[in-house]
């Protein structure tokens, strides 16, 4: 058949569109019953998520308000806009947002997806994984999940203790594990090599039948999460951050918020110099998210979760095509 | 020589991995959360046939390999070397031991064989499908047994041994799937 005549059809069939179609009503129900408010922010932004990682599409507008005309990021995430809400005084909310990300395409990702993230003033990282793990079981099904720390996950499934290793133990690890190392050298190298170990060896075993939340994870990770200081307990400093994991997949990653702008803004410029060294392009920071946490950002934790993944789990599904009516090959 | 960065990996692609011509199995993007994303490829080292698992940074590149599939026809052998040649341009190629492999017990002269050329050296070579090959050694057949559904060996003109049916005698010509190594029935001359 000539591409045209296939091209033109959805990827998912029947069966995955209304899945899809209960589980965004069953979502906005679960939310609704708890008091949570539903938001829209906008999905173009002036300033992009600075994480090194992630990589924004642009777009331009020009017109009224912008005769010179203006380069628009489209959100990897509605964060920003989000905590602006909640510094605002928007008490719990929550959003269905599409976001896009450049670069990522494959069997378990898209360009463009949906993302579920909500915001809850009170509670820390645990609580969230509470509520987390409720909205899971009530979802998918799922039995009460695992939590395992970040150190454990390694020691358990790698017999290594993480935060002692050296670089060097780390990075032989990588390579006895397949990796075909670069050419980066310290603290970068050590990163790729946790990045590998857990992408490829570790998260393809977590969350076997239920869903595993792991949590305290390096600081390096920490993005837009809180940071515990070394203590009694623990001689390192690790992020109050957790992601969620099921059947081998990565679901959900939440944070307990950082709030200090003046620490926001000296991450931010640490990703910036960090793309500068790169080679990336230089990208602004979002100083109306920062004035936002200098008003005050109440305590609280957020968590986003793939909903095209949930969707996946739920109905069995291997490729994210089958989930999504059109996947980026048949934009 | 060309180079292949991690987007434009897919099954089928020629590459050199370790100073070995590859042939890209599958490639698979990971990423976790907010870190760096990776490509997960299985790949077929076209010397050994072995196939290896390497994890890539997204981005990186791997230099082509000038691997080229073709077909030829089968000359002969002297011993050390299997000699063949192009039918369209009758430029002559000889194989070793390593590239020829388990094929050698199938070729015949005149076949035409898949040859695959690195830098335009035979790296291996695949026998036709289908072999007609003539029975030089062989208990005798009996007769009238076609249906029995008893075998046993039978040697071949090219050395190949294979399980025949009884009633099949030395001279006759036989039609043999060289993918499995078994008798398909009797080849008419």
């Amino acid at each position: 058949m000539a591409e045209a005549e296939t091209r033109w059809r959805p990827t998912a069939n029947r069966r995955a569109l209304e899945a899809r179609a209960r589980l965004l009503a069953d979502i906005r129900r679960f939310f609704a019953e708890r008091g949570v408010l539903e938001v829209e922010t906008p999905i173009l932004a002036t300033a992009p998520a600075t994480a090194p990682h992630l990589h924004s599409l642009t777009t331009h507008y020009q017109g009224p308000q912008n005769p010179e005309g203006q380069r628009l990021f489209l959100q990897t995430s509605p964060e920003h806009a989000m905590k602006r809400l909640l510094a605002a005084g928007s008490g719990p909310i929550y959003q269905l947002a599409r976001v896009f990300r450049n670069g990522e395409s494959g069997r378990r990702h898209n360009p463009e997806f949906t993302l579920l993230e909500w915001y809850r003033p009170g509670f820390d990282h645990w609580a969230l994984m509470e509520e987390v793990d409720i909205f899971l079981s009530l979802l998918l099904g799922t039995p009460k999940g695992e939590r395992l720390s970040y150190g454990e996950a390694f020691q358990h499934y790698l017999e290594v203790d993480v935060f002692a290793a050296s670089h060097k133990v780390l990075e032989g690890l990588a390579r006895a594990h397949g990796f075909q190392g670069g050419t980066e050298k310290g603290e970068e190298a050590r990163q790729i090599a946790l990045d590998f170990l857990m992408a490829a060896v570790i998260e393809p075993q977590l969350g076997q039948g239920r869903p595993c939340f792991v949590y305290d994870y390096p600081a390096s990770e920490a993005q837009l999460a809180r940071v515990r200081p070394p203590s009694k307990a623990c001689s390192v400093s690790l992020a109050e951050r957790f992601e969620v994991y099921l059947n081998g997949m990565e679901l959900a990653n939440g944070y307990h918020e950082l709030s200090d702008a003046a620490e926001q803004r000296q991450r931010f410029q640490a990703d910036l110099a960090h793309r500068k060294a790169r080679g990336l392009e230089e990208v602004p920071l979002d100083e109306l998210l920062l004035a936002a946490l200098a008003q005050g950002l109440p305590d609280c934790a957020g968590v986003a979760l793939g909903v095209d993944r949930l969707l996946m789990l739920l109905l069995g599904s291997l490729h994210i095509e089958e989930v999504l009516a059109f996947p980026v090959d048949r934009i | 020589m060309a180079a292949y960065s991690t987007n434009e990996f897919k099954s089928g692609l020629k590459v050199m991995m370790d100073g070995d011509p590859c042939s890209i199995v599958e490639n698979e993007f990971v990423k976790p959360g907010k870190g760096q994303a990776f490509n997960r490829v299985k790949l077929r080292n076209l010397k050994t046939g072995r196939v290896i698992d390497r994890t890539f940074k997204s981005g990186e590149t791997l230099e082509a390999a000038d691997v080229l599939e073709t077909q030829l026809q089968y000359l002969y052998s002297d011993g050390e070397f299997w000699h063949f040649m192009s039918p369209e341009t009758f430029e002559q190629y000889s194989a070793d031991g390593a590239a020829v492999g388990d094929a050698a017990k199938w070729l015949k002269e005149q076949d035409i064989c898949t040859v695959t050329l690195w830098n335009g050296v035979p790296l291996s070579v695949a026998p036709p499908n289908f072999v007609t090959l003539k029975v030089t050694e062989t208990d005798p057949g009996l007769r009238g047994d076609t249906s029995s559904g008893g075998n046993k060996p039978a040697t071949l003109e090219t050395g190949a041994v294979v399980r025949v049916p009884l009633f099949i005698d030395v001279g006759e010509v036989l039609k043999i799937d060289t993918r499995t190594g078994e008798y398909v029935e009797r080849a008419k001359e």
